[in-house]
């Protein structure tokens, strides 16, 4: 089974050479610290920049600097600064490669769930909306249940959608999913997890074909 | 050259009455137009629409005006970080109306440009899309949204010349350029006013016929949400 850290490395494997990358808030965040040193890859923050970097050194932080989830952050050497308009034209353009966001739910159809639970403070949607219609490559980060053990794979979503038939893959503690016509193909299990394990955790149908390999970090 | 300056604030929010449609630029508490927020806040007027992609927090930005009750509506992308926020709108004295931020950003946009309305994938199939007419082109579905429609802007630039033309720094950027021209009458303050020829024309990112008024601010704060560092 994987920690928050081993989601994030193993979708780092996901990222190529070339690729312009959008992360969401959470466990997507992380996966820019397992990205390989050999490729070049730009992170994307849909507020307006491309070419984000790490957080600045203690006293370097700047106010005109930050990220989607409001963190001060540096612009590395190519970086460029734009509008929100421009920024979700890449988006909505399908410019960006590659989009890695988190989920409360996720359906068998590729219906993504992550933005509002009935009779609770809701936030908002952010660009989550945007992303998800748009972008060819998404990405789910999420754990495959939730606190009361329930899953998220689900046949159908039961909370209000962001977005319709829209996920290609799924990454858990449990397992590399993708999202196929069919339903979630199993693709990897996640180290000392069986496949009986992914199967009574995965509501949605789960397709199993021949032998499931474990995951290499 | 035409002038667009005026003295102070004070000057240049002149005409703002309650129940006005305003735009608020800013991501976060990022290049939000705090001089202008103060003044809503000292004007007392009531009764607002704001369209801002955020609401500030509690004790600065749009926050300021939801504590004073200004705000009867809301309309932005993400309000996560207002105590004061949640209690009015759970309580029902405020009105909100949630909108991806990419829609917010090209119903902006459209404003400006004399777009009616724009077509945006974002929000198919959701409840953002309901009553809303839907189209199909190539295949994929679509919502339509309308332009807004304002009576304010308030802009903040980095820097500014006498003429209108702006330039914006880092992410502060969001928002701001988008709502320049989206309204009746858009108003910019800025770090840093210039006289006309001391900013190079070709990094001007708003030219100024999208402005009527430009002053320089005062006394930024500039807070920061979430201080996040490393250590050298």
């Amino acid at each position: 089974m994987l920690d928050k850290n081993g989601i994030a490395q193993r979708i780092a494997q996901e990222v190529q050479d070339g690729y312009y990358v959008n992360l969401g808030i959470g466990i997507p965040t992380l996966v820019a610290n397992f990205v390989r040193d050999d490729i070049n890859v730009e992170f994307q923050s849909e507020n307006g920049i491309l070419g984000m970097g790490p957080f600045p050194f203690d006293g370097e932080e700047d106010a005109d600097l930050i990220n989607a989830g409001k963190q001060t952050i540096t612009a590395l050497p190519g970086a460029s600064f734009f509008d929100s308009a421009m920024s979700f034209g890449m988006i909505r353009g399908q410019h960006v490669d590659l989009t890695i966001l988190g989920a409360m739910e996720v359906a068998e159809n590729g219906d993504i769930a992550n933005w509002k639970i009935p009779g609770k403070m809701v936030k908002g949607m952010g660009g989550a909306m945007d992303l998800v219609a748009s972008a060819e490559n998404i990405i789910v980060a999420m754990m495959h249940t939730n606190r009361a053990g329930e899953s998220k794979l689900l046949k159908r979503c039961s909370l209000p959608l962001t977005g319709v038939g829209c996920v290609t893959k799924i990454v858990t503690e449990l397992a590399v999913i993708e999202v196929t016509d069919k339903g979630f193909k199993l693709l990897e299990r996640a180290p000392g997890v069986s496949v009986e394990e992914i199967k009574k955790a995965t509501e949605g149908t789960l397709i199993v074909e021949g032998d499931i390999p474990e995951m290499k970090l | 050259m035409i002038k667009k300056t005026v003295k102070n604030v004070q000057e240049a929010l002149e005409g703002v009455k309650d129940g006005m449609t305003m735009m608020l630029g800013g991501f976060g508490l990022s290049g939000i137009p705090e001089n202008s927020i103060s003044e809503l806040v000292k004007l007392n007027v009531k009764d607002l629409t704001c369209i801002s992609n955020n609401a500030g927090v509690d004790d600065f930005g749009l926050g300021l005006l939801l504590h004073k009750k200004q705000i009867k509506k809301m309309i932005s992308s993400y309000v996560g970080e207002n105590a004061e926020f949640e209690r009015q709108m759970l309580s029902g004295e405020l009105d909100v109306e949630l909108t991806p931020q990419g829609t917010l950003a090209a119903k902006c946009q459209a404003a400006q440009q004399g777009f009616p309305a724009v077509y945006t994938p974002a929000g198919f199939g959701t409840e953002v899309a309901e009553g809303k007419e839907t189209r199909d082109f190539d295949g994929k579905m679509y919502v339509l949204e309308h332009a807004y429609k304002a009576d304010f802007a308030f802009v903040k630039a980095w820097k500014g010349d006498e003429a209108g033309n702006l330039i914006f720094k880092g992410t502060a950027r969001n928002f701001n350029p988008l709502m320049c021209g989206a309204a009746t009458i858009t108003v910019v303050e800025v770090e840093e006013l210039v006289k006309p020829g001391e900013l190079d024309p070709n990094q001007i990112h708003i030219p100024g016929i999208f402005v009527q008024r430009i002053f320089q601010g005062k006394n930024y704060e500039k807070r920061i949400e979430q201080r996040t560092v490393r250590q050298k």
